[in-house]
């Protein structure tokens, strides 16, 4: 341990956290103001999803942290050392064995179970920020169910692109009532936002939590004539093969040569330890005898 | 035939000022009522209060609603406000720039109302939009621009479009025509007349320009300082006025 009170904020500010993320629970999709700490680290950076997850840490917890699916990139290695020094919890990179995940822009491609919490990050919590910049008027039209401007956006994607080009922060609206920016998280991981485990929404520069309990109706907004599709590359995973997994795109030279692996780097591991090995991959256990 | 509107002892004060006071008329079904009166007269303070934005101080404003039910929309609820003016009414305001979205399409700004009444098929929305921009003289070819490329003229006409799609029963304009060229207000004028005659809307258009009223109006009501001095029919109160300011107001006009 350190000397630091467990998971850096101090004993107050945790409860007023959780009484925020209580609220949210029990009103799905209803963003709830907190005062949101000065944490070390700049805006942008997840203070939002590191507040939620210090007042939800407890000593015996298990954190895993992922940046855009990835355990190995530089915000997820600094979130996951940060409450490895302040809380001094296990961390793992294992979806499975977590019971704690923050996550950045994604949802693990790994089925959550009841007994995970799944924190996200959020830049802008207000679905209807870009189209009515007034926060009393949003509150408003929230209060009133007054959501006709969401197709609105949604309209103008069509009409401007022929398809709803909208590719993440999709809108959903979540057990008939509230609509609810889902982060950053690709349209392809929407349809899993009805899961078994508690996700839990914060955005600290914006000062709002706001929550999905599990098994909640999440629904993506759409139009009759063009309804809601998850997409995503169309291409099987160049390492592991997985075709039902979400696809980041590395350009790989200038001359035009890309490649697609997993974004969840966990899944991907775990698929070729498992010996599935894609196009370009090579088998883990080829790697452990070089 | 009873009115569609019933607006009874209207008062609304800032602070010790008067935005305008005791004012009492009905607007019958299809009937055109013209409020015209110098800057500062409480017009656009009368409007804004029928059209619930502003709250008046005091005053019932009484509307027959579809179900044929007479609510006062001064006490209702917010919500049920709020749906009364994206369905049954509408509100064109003198710059079209309050009263439509600039960063979204001409097609988005009309299909607007349509969706926040609950419409869910694009086609039929874009459809719509595409009869309506027709009908206020807009190409069908412009429907995906963005107002900020369109003409005042056409901005102020797309105005129009966007309140007219859901069939509203009431209309209230303020100076609808203001800052736009003579040969512009021409048109936009023929266009409001037809409209009106067609669809038998009823309107209240508050506006200074006395050319406008005598068009549309088939009342009118002449304000000064916040109180009503005369009204009655059009051509009765411009050809015959009878208040010192009516008269006035009527002879300030120029003859070309």
């Amino acid at each position: 341990m350190s000397d630091y009170n467990f998971a850096y904020l101090d004993e107050q500010t945790k409860q007023m956290i959780r009484r925020a993320i209580l609220k949210g629970l029990a009103i799905p999709g209803y963003q709830v103001p907190f005062a949101s700490r000065e944490m070390p680290m700049p805006y942008g950076w997840g203070t939002g999803g590191v507040q939620v997850s210090a007042a939800t840490l407890t000593p015996d917890d298990t954190m895993k942290v992922i940046d855009q699916g990835a355990d190995d990139t530089t915000n997820a290695v600094s979130i996951r050392k940060f409450f490895e020094k302040t809380a001094g919890v296990a961390t793992t990179e294992a979806t499975a064995e977590a019971s704690v995940i923050q996550t950045r822009h994604r949802i693990p491609e790994e089925t959550l179970r009841e007994d995970q919490i799944l924190v996200y990050q959020v830049p802008i919590p207000e679905p209807l920020r870009f189209l009515e910049p007034s926060e009393v008027e949003t509150r408003k039209m929230h209060s009133l169910e007054e959501y006709g401007l969401m197709h609105v956006k949604l309209y103008e994607d069509i009409a401007r692109h022929g398809a709803i080009a909208t590719a993440y922060a999709y809108p959903v609206k979540v057990e008939g009532r509230y609509v609810m920016d889902p982060s950053p998280i690709p349209k392809f991981d929407n349809p899993k936002l009805e899961m078994a485990a508690i996700q839990l929404f914060g955005a600290g520069r914006e000062q709002r939590i706001y929550a999905v309990p599990p098994y909640t109706q999440v629904v993506s907004l759409d139009f009759e004539d063009f309804p809601f599709e998850a997409s995503k590359a169309d291409h099987p995973c160049d390492l592991c093969g997985a075709e039902d997994s979400y696809l980041d795109e590395v350009i790989m030279d200038d001359a035009g040569t890309r490649m697609f692996v997993c974004s969840d780097t966990d899944y991907c591991a775990g698929r070729r330890a498992a010996g599935h090995v894609g196009a370009q991959g090579v088998s883990t256990q080829e790697e452990d005898a070089a | 035939m009873t009115p569609l509107l019933k607006v009874q002892g209207i008062e609304k004060r800032y602070g010790a000022r008067i935005g305008c006071r005791d004012v009492s008329f009905d607007l019958y079904p299809g009937e055109v009522m013209g409020i015209v009166g110098e800057s500062g007269s409480g017009k656009s303070t009368l409007l804004n209060c029928l059209a619930g934005i502003l709250t008046p101080d005091t005053g019932e404003v009484l509307f027959e609603m579809r179900d044929g039910a007479v609510k006062d929309t001064v006490t209702m609820s917010e919500p049920e406000r709020r749906m009364l003016s994206r369905t049954d009414w509408a509100f064109v305001h003198q710059h079209a720039r309050d009263g439509l979205r600039m960063n979204v399409s001409a097609g988005g700004n009309v299909g607007e109302r349509l969706m926040a009444v609950g419409a869910r098929h694009y086609g039929h929305i874009r459809d719509e939009a595409i009869d309506w921009l027709g009908r206020v003289e807009i190409n069908e070819s412009r429907v995906d621009d963005r107002p900020t490329a369109f003409s005042g003229g056409m901005q102020q006409r797309l105005q129009i479009a966007r309140n007219l799609v859901t069939g509203p029963r009431l209309v209230f304009m303020d100076e609808p025509t203001g800052g736009l060229d003579v040969s512009v207000q021409a048109r936009l004028l023929d266009l409001l007349r037809g409209l009106v005659r067609e669809m038998g809307l009823s309107a209240i258009i508050v506006t200074h320009d006395l050319a406008v009223v005598r068009l549309l109006a088939d009342r009118l009501m002449v304000m000064k300082d916040g109180h009503v001095v005369e009204s009655g029919l059009t051509d009765q109160v411009l050809d015959d006025p009878q208040h010192a300011y009516t008269q006035l107001l009527v002879s300030s006009v120029l003859q070309v």
